[in-house]
């Protein structure tokens, strides 16, 4: 099964293909709804395939090439389309591809009817086909090919309902903000690659990262390049300072918002980092960089997403948040645990976006919170899994969100420090929070909508039935990664699995002082315990009491606005950056520069050659007699310099 | 005989050329001015002759010939341009005459 | 038939077929469309037999024709390839035939003198890539302004013969530079080789021993009227207009083609004849190359007239072509070869794709468009896709040039610095801000012009035939270039080798 990798991107592109050019022709639904999900259905079974076949191989067995054919061979850099299929690459394909088929699945319920039904399935399979090359690329230019693909399948869903208005603009102005953005993001990272090539001439991942832990290269070098390459991470990503495309993104579908924007696509900046975790262990400044990075992240949109009303919106910053968590894990050395969190945050993430999608399609399209309550007895599936991914997010024991964000926060303490871990906890209280207001206020209390207008319902089983299975993997996700400190070596499978591709990162970082078991579990306890007071704060809040909410709000009127508006980044951005060189380049390097400067130099010229001719052709009377004097007067002058000359 | 020197036949020539180039150069009407031009060819000839005369040699004078020749050519195409520009013209003021220029 | 002839058979066909034209009656204008578009194919496929005739590991020039022309002088007529101009002459054989048939319906006046106008240029654009005499190419260089001259100034827009001088004189501005250099070139030559010669290949041997002071002026006046016709920052005032008023075939040839023209000199000429003035100057050319970049990319994000907009891109596009150049790397010179087909064909295709809605509604200005991803959904996707490859994204044609001129600048020897990839690099966000909000504000939204309900229709039969081609070779290059690389990477070697021979040492 190994071998046949290369099918889980050429089934996607194939899909991709059928419904792109004939999928107007097709127009049953039902059929370009089965290709689009048939075909990531089947890599779903390949993938899963190739992941028994690895486990069965001995460890050292299970890092396989499989080279497809040579792409760039330009002098030194010889670039082969080869997939490698590891435990990292196998770990992610069997995320992009089992959600994403329940996601394509989920999406044929809820695309029903729309006039662009194939281009969204044909979209949808473009971007799986992308975002395979990008986990399983073998170098870092197929990687980056698969990083610019998903970059653009996002802007060409976010932008699908292209005639739509949004917030303040139309989707198109957030789709072309989203690729904008990440092309920030990109920038950086091929200048990390350029510089990668130049230091290890190579950009093979087997190639550089051995020698990277060979090479006697200076910490300076791996400190830029890692720099560069965070800066690619923080791009697609979504941290700090380029995280202002996602919120934005959610002007795209919903199913397009779990798919893209919560399960995958944002995570490819984790899975990058991880993947080139010898290189960051290398630069231990960018490592703290990192973890800092994410950790503002994590507690800046956790605090917007506590007053947002706008259902996705809230779920957008929480994405950001997770993310947040997951680089900060990268930060402090738990590579593991931060694709650990990748995993089950698709699972509970993917799940709150599809829950949020069944609501909104059940609500006509409604999407401010503060227009629903009591939606529980509507929507009972619905709102069983949403309350189980809510829980899972809160970090409640049990679920699969509570192992991740444990081994986290469990290693920014003993790696980053007391305030890593304080921070992390906080944030894991905001979450909590936001998360439970927004369940109440969804599901609980009274209801607000209009009644004649709106009849909720719930939704059809094609999209029910994913959510369920989300739910359970919300539920069950976890159980693959125990915490050592209650199960030993041996119950954290997750990390056994990935440790060989870290194992040269580890190598080089000195890690987890002496800690005592005790320690552990009573930082576990007073995160537990704070998240379940902020739920049950929540709970108590938004359920009975809302005043208190509006109480507060008022008191801190400014913070509350402040939050709201999102820092006003978005403002910033546009004054310092977006205005100035839009405005400069019209008025000063066009208008100015270029037409008056150096086109005034041009016309200039000429126009002085014109008016210096214009003086000299006087001369030219018409007059035969003063051409004839002229000629005589030089004649004298001549023969009077001959003369003077003897 | 006592020959009269070189020099009075040439500054006679030199003499007439100037008057020549003075006529060509000063005067309106396009008839003096192309007589002009026949006196400075003819000064030219007397310069000729007189060292055809004082050298011995004899291809001055044919070469005389051959200016007159030339001349009286001229002096044929000169007049009917000059008849021509006048019909179209009613002038042959040189001054009028001024389409040289573009 | 004899191999040698080849590139002379390739170089009389549309001579020959510009002749036959003018014997048609000018009401024939089927006929004489069909002519022309037969002539340009069957150039076309003669540079295919050349293509499979060409052997790809020999550095050396192929096809060699001599014919002895000017015997006092030692000028001959004399063509040859090597692998970087084959590429070129593939590039504009396969983009004249396009051209024609993009005009069927759009050039209604006077279609026997644009036929023979563009069979015309497309003699000079060939002669320039096969010239093997300097003194041959310059007559090529110079032959291919005048149809062009007339192809803006007689099928043009409003301001034609405004942007047909202006093209005109900074062309020919820099050519007779060019001249002085050649006729300098070449008695500098017999005074060392004891004939006067304009043969190229001797040239190679002369060029490098010059001494510097002099080299260095006719490096200059080489490299202004090369950068003219690129063009480089701040020399391309003259694109703008000339491409704006240019119908749509004459902006296809000369995005396609013609600026290419300047960067091939640049490479055949430039770098082996005068490499140690080339390796100085180079820092100081890559500057301007990155601001062109840039630069080329802000003017362009503000235009209001899509042509305009794609016109600036190009400034910004051939500014990673002449960084590439300069670099001197052998990843950043492949890279500029293959940027160089890659902006023939995702600009060619742009300008193709603004003339097709320009046929229709004679705008182009980006604001009286908008929604039209509604009315024209085909138009949509294809635009779509050429402006991806424009912005170069990786798989298709655009990334693959860039991403080896940046590599390549990154490591080059010769700019030793990191900068000019950084600036440059920038622009590949910038490409994105201009591209997509032009087509953001074209096709996404509402239709705000009831006009366009009426006026605008899909992509037609023959529009889809001029495109789908080019689409082919944009993905066939992003997907699989070694077909193209390979072709020119033993050229690109030779040359550097000839460089780094009488420079310092630029290869490991």
């Amino acid at each position: 099964m190994i071998n046949l990798i290369y099918l889980t991107t050429l089934l996607p592109l194939l899909g991709f293909l059928i419904n792109g050019l004939f999928g107007r022709k097709i127009k049953n639904e039902k059929v370009i709804g089965l290709i689009g999900s048939a075909t990531i259905g089947i890599s779903f079974l390949i993938v899963l395939g190739a992941f028994i076949q690895t486990l069965g191989l001995p460890i050292e067995e299970r890092s396989n090439t499989v080279n497809l054919f040579p792409w760039l061979n330009v002098g030194g850099l010889q670039i082969k389309f080869a997939y490698l299929v590891d435990q990292l690459s196998l770990t992610m394909s069997l995320i992009v591809t089992g959600v994403g088929f329940l996601i394509h699945v989920y999406s044929i319920g809820y695309m029903r009817g729309d006039k662009g039904f194939w281009r969204f399935f044909a979209y949808l399979n473009l971007f799986i086909f992308a975002m395979m090359n990008l986990v399983l690329g073998d170098n870092f230019v197929v990687l980056f090919l698969g990083w610019e693909g998903v970059g653009l399948c996002s802007y060409l869903l976010i932008g699908f309902w292209y005639d739509r208005k949004f917030e303040k603009g139309t989707t198109s102005q957030a789709a072309k903000k989203a690729f904008v953005v990440n092309r920030i993001g990109d920038f950086g990272f091929l200048l990390g690659m350029f510089l990668i090539f130049m230091t290890f001439d190579s950009l093979n991942f087997k190639e550089v990262f051995a020698r990277a832990a060979s090479f006697p290269v200076a910490e300076s070098t791996f400190g830029l390049i890692a720099l560069f390459l965070f800066i690619g991470a923080t791009g697609k990503s979504a941290q700090i300072p380029l995280f202002v495309w996602l919120p934005d993104a959610m002007a795209g579908p919903t199913p397009v918002s779990a798919l893209i924007h919560a399960a995958t696509m944002v995570t490819a900046g984790v899975y990058m980092v991880s993947r080139a975790s010898i290189i960051f262990a290398s630069a231990p400044v960018i490592m703290t960089v990192v973890a800092v990075v994410g950790l503002l992240t994590a507690l800046m949109a956790a605090s917007i997403g506590l007053v947002q009303n706008d259902i996705k919106k809230v779920l957008a910053y929480s994405t950001v948040s997770q993310l947040g968590y997951m680089f900060l894990a990268a930060g402090v050395g738990a590579f593991s645990a931060s694709i650990f969190h990748v995993m089950t945050h698709a699972f509970f993430k993917a799940l709150l976006f599809l829950g949020a999608g069944s609501v909104i399609h059940g609500m006509y399209d409604e999407q401010n919170i503060q227009k629903y309550g009591g939606l529980k007895k509507y929507m009972p599936k619905t709102f069983l899994t949403f309350f189980i991914a809510t829980l899972a997010i809160s970090g409640v024991p049990g679920l699969s969100g509570f192992f991740s964000k444990d081994e986290i926060l469990w290693s920014a303490y003993a790696n980053g420090g007391f305030v890593f871990w304080l921070i992390g906890a906080i944030t894991a209280m905001l979450t909590a929070f936001y998360m439970f207001r927004l369940v109440s206020l969804t599901f609980y209390g009274k209801e607000r909508f209009d009644h004649h207008n709106v009849h909720p319902h719930e939704s059809p089983a094609l999209m029910t039935v994913p959510l369920i299975i989300l739910a359970v993997l919300s539920v069950v996700g976890g159980y693959i990664g125990l915490p050592k400190v209650f199960f030993g070596e041996h119950g954290n499978l997750f990390e056994g699995w990935l440790e060989p591709i870290y194992a040269p990162a580890m190598n080089k970082l000195s890690l987890y002082g002496e800690h005592t078991h005790l320690e552990e579990i009573l930082l576990m306890t007073v995160s537990v315990a704070a998240a379940l007071s902020a739920i049950f704060f929540a709970l108590h809040v938004y359920r009975k009491n809302p005043q208190i909410a509006e109480n507060i709000s008022n008191k801190f009127k400014g913070f509350y606005n402040l939050l709201l508006n999102k820092y006003f980044v978005d403002e910033a951005y546009e004054a310092a950056v977006v205005q100035p060189i839009q405005k400069g380049s019209e008025k000063f390097l066009w208008k100015i520069f270029d037409v008056k400067f150096i086109d005034g130099i041009v016309n200039g010229v000429a126009s002085l050659v014109e008016n210096s001719s214009g003086v000299i052709r006087k001369i030219q009377t018409g007059i035969a007699q003063s051409y004839a004097l002229i000629m005589m007067a030089g004649i004298a002058l001549v023969l009077l310099w001959l003369i003077l000359s003897l | 005989m006592s020959l009269i020197p070189m020099e009075y036949y040439l500054i006679l020539s030199a003499f007439m050329f100037c008057v020549g180039v003075a006529g060509v150069l000063i005067r309106r009407n396009a008839i003096v001015v192309f007589m002009c031009i026949e006196l400075m060819l003819n000064s030219a000839n007397l310069t000729l002759v007189t060292f055809s005369s004082y050298l011995g040699n004899s291809i001055g004078q044919v070469f005389v010939f051959f200016v007159m020749t030339v001349a009286a050519a001229e002096a044929a195409v000169g007049l009917a341009i000059i008849i021509a520009i006048f019909r179209n013209k009613k002038t042959v003021n040189i001054d009028e005459i001024n389409i040289f220029k573009w | 038939m004899d191999q040698n002839l080849l590139l002379t058979y390739l170089l009389l066909t549309p001579i020959i077929g510009s002749v036959l034209v003018l014997f048609f009656k000018q009401e024939q204008k089927q006929l004489i469309r069909w002519f022309g578009l037969a002539i340009s194919l069957i150039a076309f496929v003669i540079s295919l037999i050349i293509y499979f005739g060409f052997d790809q590991t020999n550095s050396q020039f192929q096809f060699i024709h001599q014919v002895t022309w000017i015997k006092s002088l030692n000028i001959s007529y004399h063509v040859g390839v090597d692998g970087i101009s084959l590429l070129l002459v593939l590039l504009t054989t396969f983009l004249t035939p396009l051209t024609l048939l993009s005009t069927w319906k759009a050039i209604e006046k006077n279609v026997k003198m644009f036929t023979f106008s563009m069979l015309f240029l497309e003699v000079g654009m060939l002669g320039v890539f096969i010239s093997l005499d300097i003194f041959l190419f310059y007559i090529f260089w110079e032959a291919m302004l005048i149809p062009m001259y007339f192809i803006i100034g007689i099928w043009g827009g409003e301001r034609k013969i405004y942007a047909a001088v202006k093209f005109f004189i900074f062309t020919m501005f820099g050519s007779l530079l060019m001249l002085v250099a050649i006729i300098w070139l070449a008695v500098y030559a017999s005074s060392l080789l004891g004939h006067f010669t304009t043969n190229l290949i001797e040239l190679y041997k002369v060029g490098p021993t010059i001494p510097h002071e002099i080299q260095s002026w006719m490096f200059g006046a080489f490299f202004l009227s090369f950068a003219i016709k690129v063009p480089l920052f701040p020399l391309h005032t003259w694109l703008p207009d000339a491409h704006v008023e240019a119908p749509t075939a004459g902006s296809v040839i000369l995005a396609g083609v013609l600026l290419k023209m300047g960067t091939y000199g640049l490479i055949r000429f430039c770098l082996p004849l005068f490499p140690q003035s080339a390796v100085n100057f180079a820092p100081v050319i890559s500057v301007l190359a990155v601001i062109g970049i840039i630069y080329g990319a802000l003017v362009s994000m503000v235009q209001t007239d899509m042509k305009k907009l794609v016109a600036y891109s190009s400034v910004s596009h051939l500014g990673f072509v002449v960084l590439g150049i300069f670099a001197m790397t052998v990843e950043s010179v492949q890279g500029a070869v293959i940027q160089m087909v890659n902006h023939g064909l995702s600009t060619g295709a742009l300008f193709l794709l603004v003339g097709v809605l320009y046929e229709r509604t004679h705008h182009r200005e980006i604001s009286f468009y908008g929604g039209i991803a509604k009315l024209v959904p085909l138009y949509s996707t294809v635009l779509m896709i050429a402006m991806l490859s424009s912005i170069g994204l990786p798989g298709l044609n655009g990334f693959i040039g860039e991403f080896l001129i940046l590599i390549g600048s990154f490591k080059s020897a010769v700019l030793n610095s990191w900068w000019f990839t950084i600036f440059a690099a920038s622009g590949v966000i910038f490409a994105a801000v201009y591209m997509l909000w032009m087509y953001q504000r074209v096709v996404f939204g509402e239709v705000k012009n009831e006009e366009l309900k009426h006026e605008l229709t899909d992509m037609n039969l023959r529009e889809m035939i001029v495109i789908v081609p080019i689409f082919i070779f944009i993905i066939w290059i992003g997907v699989y270039p070694s077909t193209f690389l390979k072709l020119t990477e033993a050229s690109t070697q030779s040359i550097l080798q000839q460089v780094g021979s009488y420079t310092i040492n630029l290869f490991k």
